[in-house]
């Protein structure tokens, strides 16, 4: 797919609109449909598209792997220690009311930090088992053709000893 | 009359792809054929007013899993193995249909402002939403708020998942510049291990 001139150039004009689009469904998920979940599968899939359309090599270099864990990790932590945030302050796990001197403001942060770290542990997610499957994949590849480099060597060696 | 025409024909659509995907055998076809019965059941849920669940559905089951599944398919063979209808699955399945189909008629009209189900706790949700939290969109105040112990399981299921993923194949995500060291790398985790 990476020769294919009109796939090339509609994959860069898309790339960034569809992670402007996943910001816009991550962040705008109070006041329309949409939410943490589904602006890290969006964001996710811009960057399986440029691994797609570019090539695996170049999409690990645009999202390197320490990034993923780093990611998957984080997201959960942001949610776990908002939960600990409301213990903190006095009140239940997850009770997102103390996190403001207003209730209301405090639901609004706690909600937006909830959803955000939602949305980065499904993106890091998404892009890491694409990168897992397609990656198994090319190794495996590489696999057999060491095996058949490796057969052709023996075999050579085999032929010197022959000749011997 | 135009929505009982709208909700038909995504149906009968709904029907025809997945017989379509039973009957094929070109595992491609099969994986595109998935994709596009997400794509209709995310527009079924369109018409039935649950925008955040054909957002997920258009997102995951459309995107996310029919690149997922055509990167598995690189490592399988493109033809599904022939195989005949065994008759004990499809006598189970069909009970399984038509048990359901009569549990429907018991279910209360959708819509019905006096079903169960709306006069639970879901009014103190939609009052609360607009008043205690101020979030417009009540899926994402009852998602994360309300029900944010749900949501925290969710992401943990999630995290869990990745990790089982990694742990069983992901030591195999960087490719190896020269054949040969990678063979010595491999052979070497396995001894650790």
């Amino acid at each position: 797919m990476q020769d294919d001139i009109v796939i090339r150039v509609v994959a860069k004009v898309m790339i960034p609109a569809v992670m402007l689009f996943a910001l816009y469904v991550q962040f705008h998920g109070d006041y329309g449909p949409g939410g943490g979940f589904q602006a890290g599968v969006i964001f996710a899939s811009a960057f399986v598209l440029n691994a797609v359309v570019f090539g695996l090599n170049k999409g690990r270099h645009v999202w390197p792997a320490r990034y993923n864990l780093m990611g998957i990790c984080g997201g959960v932590l942001l949610y776990g220690f908002t939960g600990v945030a409301g213990m903190v302050l006095g009140k239940n796990f997850l009770n997102f009311n103390v996190l403001s001197s207003d209730p209301v403001a405090g639901q609004h942060l706690g909600i937006l930090l909830v959803e955000f770290g939602v949305g980065l542990t499904v993106a890091a997610v998404m892009v890491m088992l694409f990168f897992t499957f397609a990656g198994r994949t090319a190794h495996l590849r590489l696999l057999s053709k060491s095996d058949a480099h490796e057969r052709k060597v023996s075999a050579s060696k085999t032929a010197k000893k022959v000749k011997k | 009359m135009a929505g009982f025409l709208v909700n038909a024909s995504l149906i009968a659509l709904l029907a025809l792809i997945a017989i379509l995907a039973l009957r094929l055998h070109r595992l491609f076809a099969v994986v595109m054929l998935s994709g596009a019965f997400s794509l209709v059941a995310a527009a079924q849920f369109v018409v039935l007013d649950a925008v955040d669940v054909a957002f997920t559905e258009a997102a995951v089951g459309a995107g996310i899993s029919t690149v997922l599944a055509l990167a598995t398919l690189s490592l399988l063979p493109a033809q599904e193995k022939p195989h005949s209808i065994s008759l004990v699955p499809a006598f189970l399945a069909t009970l399984t249909g038509l048990l359901l189909a009569v549990a429907v008629s018991d279910l209360p009209v959708f819509g019905d402002p006096k079903a169960p189900i709306h006069n639970h706790v879901a009014p103190e949700y939609i009052i609360g939403s607009e008043q205690a939290i101020g979030v417009p969109n009540i899926v994402t105040s009852v998602l994360a708020s309300y029900r944010s112990f749900d949501t925290f399981g969710e992401t943990l299921v999630v995290f869990t998942a990745v990790l089982a993923v990694l742990l069983i194949i992901g030591g195999y995500t960087r490719t190896p510049q020269k054949p040969k060291k990678a063979k010595r790398k491999t052979k070497g985790s396995q001894n650790a291990g």
